[in-house]
C-alpha cells in the first residue's frame, strides 16, 4: 500500500532544492509551536483540573514581559521566514538572459507549445536538462496557470497580456504538468506532462520537426500578411516607428515618458495601440485586437525581436528584405 | 395533562408562527437564523458528501466535469456566505450580546429582523440558481470566466450574495452602534465581555469590506447580463483588478468567520478554567489589529497572477504581521488554563480542539504568506487543507463550543453531556483525518478544483474522504442531540456552569426584556477570584 | 461615551421612544451613529468603482478624455446645482423639523423631492440621447474613431455603473423622503424627536457629495486632458 502513498514530491529543477528547504524550515518551527501548545494545554488540563464543584481558578490577569516575549518572538521568527521567502521568489521571477524561451498559450483546455525553432507541441513540454528555460505565456481565453510539481514553481496566463516564468530542469525525467488556476468544465483535463531530456536528444528531438518554418518566419509570414511594412518601414520614413533594433530599447513617448519595449509593450503596442504613442508619431495605428490569435501575438513578438542589428542572430531567421539598407 | 406554570421567558412570551415571523426580540431572531444557517450547512455538507465520493477515485466517474464543478462552486458559495459568515454573529452574537452589555435588544431590532429578511431573500436567490441548473465558477468567481465564458447561473448566484451581503451590514451596523449607545451603566470598554470585543471586530469587517464584495459581484452583473465590459480585456479591462477587488473583502472575511469564533473561545476558556482570561487588553486589542491588518493582507492572494513583485513582498511582510496578533490570542489562552480550575465539560473539548487546530491552521497560513514557497503551493490542496483548518477546525469548533455552553441559555434545557464529550471527540478525528492529508496531497502538487487526478494520489483522498464520513456523523450527532433536549433535556437553572457573565446572571431562557431592570456593573468580565462559584 | 440616563420623564411620555431605549437623547444618538455607519458603508461601495476609475482612466487617459468629451458638459452642470440647491432645502427641512415646524417640514421635503426627480429627468434625457447615438456599452456600441472603440466603451461602462447606481440612490432618496412627507404631514417631527429628518438628510448629502466627485471625473476631464 505504501509504495501508492507518495509523501514527498520529485525533485526535478534548480528551485526544487531552495524552496524544499524552506518548506523544511517551516514545518520545523510548526512542529515546533504546535507541539508546544498542545503539550501545554494537555499538562495544564491534566495539572489542574476541577477537583471540586465550586472552585476557582488562581487570580492572575496577565504578564506584559510574556506578552512582550511571544509577540517579538515571532515576529523575528516571521521576519526570518519573509526574507527567506522573499529571496527564493525573487529567484523565481528573475530569468537568467541567457535562458532559452519557450512560447506557451493556454487556451480551454489545452496547453499550446511552440518552440523558436518552430516545433509546437500540445500538452507536451520538452526542455533539455540544465539550461534556463524561459516561458514566456499568453492565454486565448480565460486565466489558466502553468504548474509543474517537480519543478515547485507556477505562474498564471492571464487574458490581455504576457506573462513570464522560468526553471532549470536538474533531473531527466517525466513530471506532470497541470493548470491550476480553475478555468471551466474540462480544467482538470488541462494537463500534461514536460519531458525534461539531455540536451543530445533534446537536439535531436528538436530538429524533429520544423516543416513549418521558425517561430520568427511565422511572425514575418504575418508581418507581410497584416501588411505592417507599410507603416512600419525600416528607415524613418513611415508613418510608424521603426522596429528595427527596437527590442529592449527605452523607447519615448509623446506625454514624455519613457518605456522599455519589451514583450508586454510589443503585445499591447498591437491590441491596443492608442495606450502608448511613441514621442513623434501621430495615433494613427488600428488596433489588431481580433485578428490575430495569442500564438500569432507570439510569432509576431518573436518576428520583432530578430529584426535590426541589436537582435541575437538566430539562425533560421531569413533574411529581412527591408533590413537590407 | 396539569404541568407547573412555568415562568415567563422569551421563548413562551408569544405563540404562533407570526409571533416569531414579525418578532423584533434579538433572541427569536437568533434562533430564526440558527434554524437558517443550520438548513445552509446541511446543504452545503451535502456538496461536500458528494465531492468526496467523486473524489475516492482518480477517475472522474461518479458525475460528470461540469457537475463536480458546480458541486464545489455551490459548496464554497453556501457554505462562505450562508453559513460560516453569518453563523457565529447572526446566532450567537445576536442572542448574547445585547444580553452581555446589559441591553434589552439590539439598538435596531426591526433592522435586525430586517436583516434575517434579506439574508433569506439572498439565499432564496442563491437556491434557485442551484435549482436552475447551478454555477460553475467557484466561489472565487474569477473573471473572465465567469463575466464572459461560463454558460452557469452566475447572475442569479450573484444577485444571492448581493442580497445576503447587506444583511451582513446590517449585523455589523447593529452591533457597532449597540456597543457604543446601548452598555448598561458602569459597563466600560474594558469590562466588555472578549466575546463582545471580537464581534466589534469583526463588525468592522463587516460594514467595511461587505461593501466592496457587493460592488464588485454587481459589476460582474453588469458585465454578464447588460454587456458593461468592466473586468472585460477586450475592452482594456483587467481581470486580476477583480481579484483586488474580490480578495479586499473575501481575505478579511475570514476573519468574520474566525474573529466571532476566537470571541467564544475567550469566553469558554475563562469559564471552563474559572479565571481571568491572561492578558485581557492584549487579546481585545489583537481582535481590533487582525481587523485592522487583516484589510491589508489581500495581494498574498495574487502571488503569481502578474503582480508586481515589489507589491508580492508588500503583502507578504503584512501577512506575517497579521499572524502575531493571531498567535498572542493563542498564547493567551494557553496561558488561561495556568492554575485554573479546568472542567472537561464538552464545551471544554471544542475549545481544546480550536486551540490545536486553529494553531495548525494559522501556522500553515505562514506557509502561504512565504513568498517562494506560496508558488509551489499556490491552488493545491494545501490550500484547501489550511482555510478548512481555519473554517472549519476554527470557526466550526468555536461555532459548536459555543452553542453547548449557551444551549441552556438559549433552550433552558441541558444537553446531554456524555453524547456531547464523545460527539466532539469524532469531530475531532474526523476532522484531522479529512485534512491533514490534505497538506502532504497539495505539497505533491494536487491541485484544487480537480475532478480527476491522477493515481499516486489517490491513497491520501481515500483518507480523506473516509475522514469526511467521520465527521458528517460528528455534526450529526448534536442535531439529533439539541432537537431531543429541546424536549426531553433536564432544566438547566440560570447558571449551570457557574460561570460569570450578565447572561448567567439572569433566568434561563431569558424574558424577552433580558432585565427586569438595567444591571449596574461594578466589575470587570471575569471577575472569578472572588470566592466560591456555584452552579444554579 | 455618555451614560445612559434614566429619565422617567421623556421615557414614560414620548410615543417615538423605542421601549428599549433609555431615552430619546440615547435613541437619537443610535440612530444617528447608525447613520454615519451605513454612510461608511456606502463610501466603500461607492469607493470600489472609483477604484476602477482610477485604475483605467490612468490607463486610458485618451480614450477617457474622449468619451468624457461627448457627455453634456451643460446639462451635468445643471444637475450639479440641482443637487446643491436639494441639500439646501434638506437641510432646511431639518431645521424645520429641530424647531417643530410643520408647515417648514412639508413645504422643505416637497422643495427637496421636487429637486430630486428634476435631476433624475435631466439624467433620463441624457442616458435617452445616449442610447440614441449608441454609446451604450454592448454589442450596438459605435465610436467614429474605430482605434479608441474598447476603451471608450469602457468609459462608457464606468459611466454607466458609476451615474446608475448614484440614481438609484437617488430613488431610494425619494422614497424615504416620501415616507418622511407622511410622517411630518401628521404631525410626528418635534423639537424633541427629529431624528429620521436628520439622519435620512445625512443620507441626501451623501449622495450628494457622490455626484460631487462623479461630475468632475466624468463629465470635465476632456477639457482637462485636453489642455495638459
Amino acid at each position: 500500500m505504501f509504495q501508492n502513498l507518495p509523501l514527498f514530491p520529485a525533485q526535478a529543477s534548480g528551485f526544487a532544492g531552495d524552496v524544499d528547504a524552506l518548506y523544511f524550515f517551516l514545518i520545523a518551527v510548526s512542529a515546533f509551536f504546535s507541539l508546544l501548545i498542545a503539550l501545554l494545554v494537555i499538562v495544564f488540563a491534566i495539572r489542574y483540573r476541577r477537583r471540586t464543584p465550586g472552585e476557582v481558578g488562581a487570580g492572575i490577569t496577565g504578564s506584559i514581559q510574556l506578552e512582550l516575549l511571544w509577540t517579538i518572538v515571532p515576529f523575528g521568527i516571521t521576519m526570518v521566514m519573509f526574507v527567506w521567502g522573499a529571496w527564493v521568489y525573487f529567484d523565481l521571477s528573475r530569468p537568467p538572459r541567457a535562458a532559452m524561451e519557450i512560447y506557451v498559450v493556454g487556451k480551454q483546455w489545452m496547453w499550446k507549445v511552440q518552440h523558436p525553432d518552430g516545433r509546437r507541441e500540445i500538452n507536451e513540454l520538452h526542455v533539455p536538462v540544465g539550461r534556463p528555460v524561459k516561458l514566456l505565456m499568453g492565454t486565448e481565453d480565460v486565466i489558466h496557470s502553468f504548474f509543474i510539481p517537480a519543478f515547485r514553481t507556477k505562474f498564471d496566463v492571464v487574458p490581455g497580456k504576457l506573462t513570464t516564468m522560468w526553471f532549470e530542469a536538474s533531473r531527466p525525467g517525466r513530471y506532470h504538468l497541470f493548470c491550476a488556476e480553475y478555468c471551466g468544465t474540462k480544467h482538470s483535463a488541462m494537463i500534461g506532462w514536460i519531458e525534461v531530456m539531455e540536451p543530445a536528444a533534446f537536439q535531436a528531438w528538436l530538429s524533429g520537426g520544423t516543416e513549418e518554418g521558425s517561430l520568427a518566419s511565422r511572425g514575418q509570414k504575418l508581418f507581410n500578411d497584416l501588411a505592417c511594412q507599410t507603416c512600419h518601414m525600416p528607415d524613418s520614413k513611415g508613418r510608424g516607428p521603426v522596429l528595427d533594433g527596437l527590442f529592449g530599447k527605452k523607447v519615448p513617448l509623446r506625454d514624455g515618458q519613457t518605456v522599455v519595449a519589451d514583450e508586454n509593450y510589443l503585445r499591447e503596442s498591437i491590441v491596443n495601440p492608442q495606450a502608448k504613442i511613441v514621442d513623434g508619431y501621430e495615433p494613427l495605428m488600428p488596433t489588431f485586437q481580433g485578428l490575430i490569435n495569442e500564438e500569432g501575438l507570439l510569432q509576431l513578438i518573436a518576428y520583432i525581436r530578430t529584426l535590426g542589428p541589436q537582435a541575437p542572430a538566430t539562425k533560421t531567421a531569413p533574411a529581412q528584405p527591408e533590413s537590407q539598407r | 395533562m396539569l404541568q407547573p406554570a412555568r415562568p415567563r421567558n422569551y421563548i413562551n412570551a408569544e405563540y404562533g408562527v407570526m409571533s416569531w415571523l414579525l418578532t423584533r426580540d434579538h433572541k427569536r431572531i437568533a434562533l430564526l437564523y440558527l434554524g437558517a444557517v443550520t438548513l445552509f450547512f446541511a446543504l452545503g455538507g451535502l456538496f461536500a458528501v458528494l465531492i468526496r465520493l467523486e473524489l475516492l477515485t482518480p477517475a472522474g466517474d461518479l458525475v460528470q466535469s461540469q457537475t463536480y464543478n458546480k458541486l464545489f462552486t455551490m459548496h464554497g458559495v453556501v457554505m462562505v456566505f450562508f453559513f460560516l459568515i453569518p453563523a457565529i454573529p447572526a446566532v450567537l452574537g445576536n442572542f448574547l450580546l445585547p444580553i452581555m452589555i446589559g441591553a434589552k435588544d439590539l439598538a435596531f431590532p426591526k433592522l435586525n429582523l430586517a436583516s434575517w429578511y434579506i439574508f433569506m431573500a439572498g439565499g432564496f436567490f442563491t437556491l434557485w440558481a442551484m435549482i436552475a441548473g447551478g454555477v460553475d465558477t467557484g466561489w472565487t468567481f474569477y473573471t473572465p470566466y465567469s463575466s464572459v465564458y461560463s454558460n452557469t447561473n452566475v447572475a442569479l448566484t450573484g444577485i444571492g450574495i448581493f442580497i445576503t451581503g447587506f444583511s451582513s451590514i446590517l449585523t455589523g451596523l447593529n452591533f457597532i452602534v449597540t456597543v457604543h449607545r446601548m452598555r448598561a451603566p458602569g459597563m466600560t470598554w474594558f469590562r466588555l465581555p472578549l466575546f463582545v470585543w471580537s464581534h466589534y471586530a469583526a463588525s468592522l469587517i463587516m460594514i467595511l469590506g461587505t461593501p466592496v464584495i457587493a460592488i464588485t459581484v454587481l459589476l460582474v452583473f453588469a458585465d454578464r447580463v447588460l454587456k458593461l465590459c468592466i473586468f472585460d480585456p477586450a475592452c482594456g479591462g483587467d481581470p486580476v483588478l477583480f481579484q483586488h477587488l474580490f480578495w479586499f473583502y473575501s481575505h478579511p472575511a475570514v476573519y468574520i468567520m474566525i474573529l466571532p469564533s476566537m470571541g467564544v473561545i475567550s469566553e469558554l476558556v475563562a469559564a471552563f478554567a474559572r479565571k481571568n482570561v491572561f492578558g485581557y487588553t492584549f487579546v481585545a486589542f489583537a481582535s481590533l489589529g487582525i481587523a485592522v491588518l487583516g484589510f491589508l493582507v489581500w495581494g498574498h492572494h495574487m502571488f503569481v497572477s502578474s503582480q508586481s513583485v515589489y507589491a508580492g513582498m508588500i503583502f507578504s511582510i503584512l501577512s506575517f504581521l497579521v499572524a502575531i496578533p493571531s498567535a498572542v490570542k493563542v498564547f493567551n489562552w494557553t496561558a488561561t488554563l495556568y492554575k485554573g480550575s479546568i472542567s472537561w465539560d464538552a464545551p471544554m473539548l471544542y475549545a481544546f480542539g480550536f486551540i490545536g487546530l486553529f494553531t495548525i491552521g494559522g501556522l500553515t497560513g505562514l506557509f502561504l504568506a512565504t513568498l517562494g514557497l506560496n508558488v509551489h503551493v499556490h491552488d493545491t490542496y494545501f490550500i484547501v487543507a489550511h482555510f478548512h483548518y481555519i473554517m472549519v477546525g476554527g470557526t466550526i469548533m468555536g461555532y459548536l463550543g459555543g452553542l453547548h455552553y449557551w444551549w441552556p441559555k438559549i433552550s433552558g434545557k441541558l444537553y446531554p453531556e456524555g453524547w456531547a464529550k464523545f460527539a466532539a471527540l469524532v469531530v475531532f478525528v474526523g476532522f484531522n483525518l479529512t485534512f491533514f492529508p490534505q497538506f502532504i496531497v497539495g505539497y505533491l502538487g494536487m491541485p484544487r478544483r480537480y475532478h480527476a487526478y491522477p493515481e499516486e494520489f489517490q491513497v491520501l483522498n481515500v483518507m480523506s474522504s473516509a475522514g469526511a464520513s467521520i465527521l458528517g456523523v460528528g455534526y450529526l450527532i448534536p442535531l439529533v442531540y439539541f432537537v431531543w433536549s429541546m424536549r426531553y433535556g433536564r432544566n438547566a437553572g440560570a447558571n449551570p456552569w457557574g460561570a460569570k457573565g450578565l447572561e448567567w446572571d439572569i433566568q434561563s431562557p431569558p424574558i424577552t426584556e433580558n432585565f427586569h431592570e438595567t444591571p449596574v456593573v461594578t466589575e470587570g468580565a471575569y471577575a472569578y477570584t472572588r470566592g466560591r462559584m456555584d452552579v444554579v | 461615551m455618555s451614560e445612559p440616563k434614566i429619565s422617567a420623564y421623556s421615557a414614560a411620555h414620548h410615543p417615538a421612544l423605542a421601549h428599549h431605549f433609555d431615552d430619546l437623547e440615547q435613541q437619537q444618538e443610535a440612530s444617528t451613529l447608525g447613520m454615519w455607519v451605513f454612510l461608511v458603508t456606502e463610501v466603500m461601495f461607492f469607493g470600489g468603482l472609483f477604484m476602477a476609475y482610477i485604475v483605467y482612466r490612468t490607463w486610458h487617459s485618451d480614450a477617457f478624455a474622449a468619451g468624457s468629451s461627448h457627455l453634456d458638459v451643460f446639462l451635468g452642470g445643471v444637475n450639479t446645482v440641482v443637487l446643491i440647491c436639494s441639500s439646501l432645502t434638506m437641510a432646511l427641512a431639518v431645521h424645520a423639523a429641530q424647531t417643530s415646524w410643520r408647515r417648514g417640514q412639508i413645504v422643505f421635503l416637497l422643495l427637496t423631492m421636487a429637486l430630486g426627480a428634476t435631476f433624475l429627468v435631466i439624467k433620463a434625457f441624457e442616458y435617452a440621447d445616449k442610447f440614441e447615438h449608441h454609446l451604450v456599452p454592448g454589442p450596438h456600441f459605435e465610436w467614429p474613431d474605430e482605434t479608441l472603440r474598447a476603451p471608450v466603451q469602457m468609459f462608457y461602462s464606468l459611466y454607466f455603473a458609476m451615474t446608475g447606481l448614484h440614481a438609484l440612490h437617488m430613488v431610494i432618496g425619494l422614497g424615504i423622503m416620501l415616507w418622511l412627507l407622511w410622517h411630518a404631514y401628521r404631525g410626528r417631527f418635534d423639537a424633541e424627536y427629529f431624528s429620521p429628518v436628520e439622519v435620512s438628510g445625512l443620507y441626501w448629502h451623501f449622495v450628494d457629495i457622490v455626484w460631487i466627485f462623479l461630475f468632475p471625473l466624468l463629465y470635465l476631464i476632456g477639457a482637462h486632458l485636453a489642455h495638459t
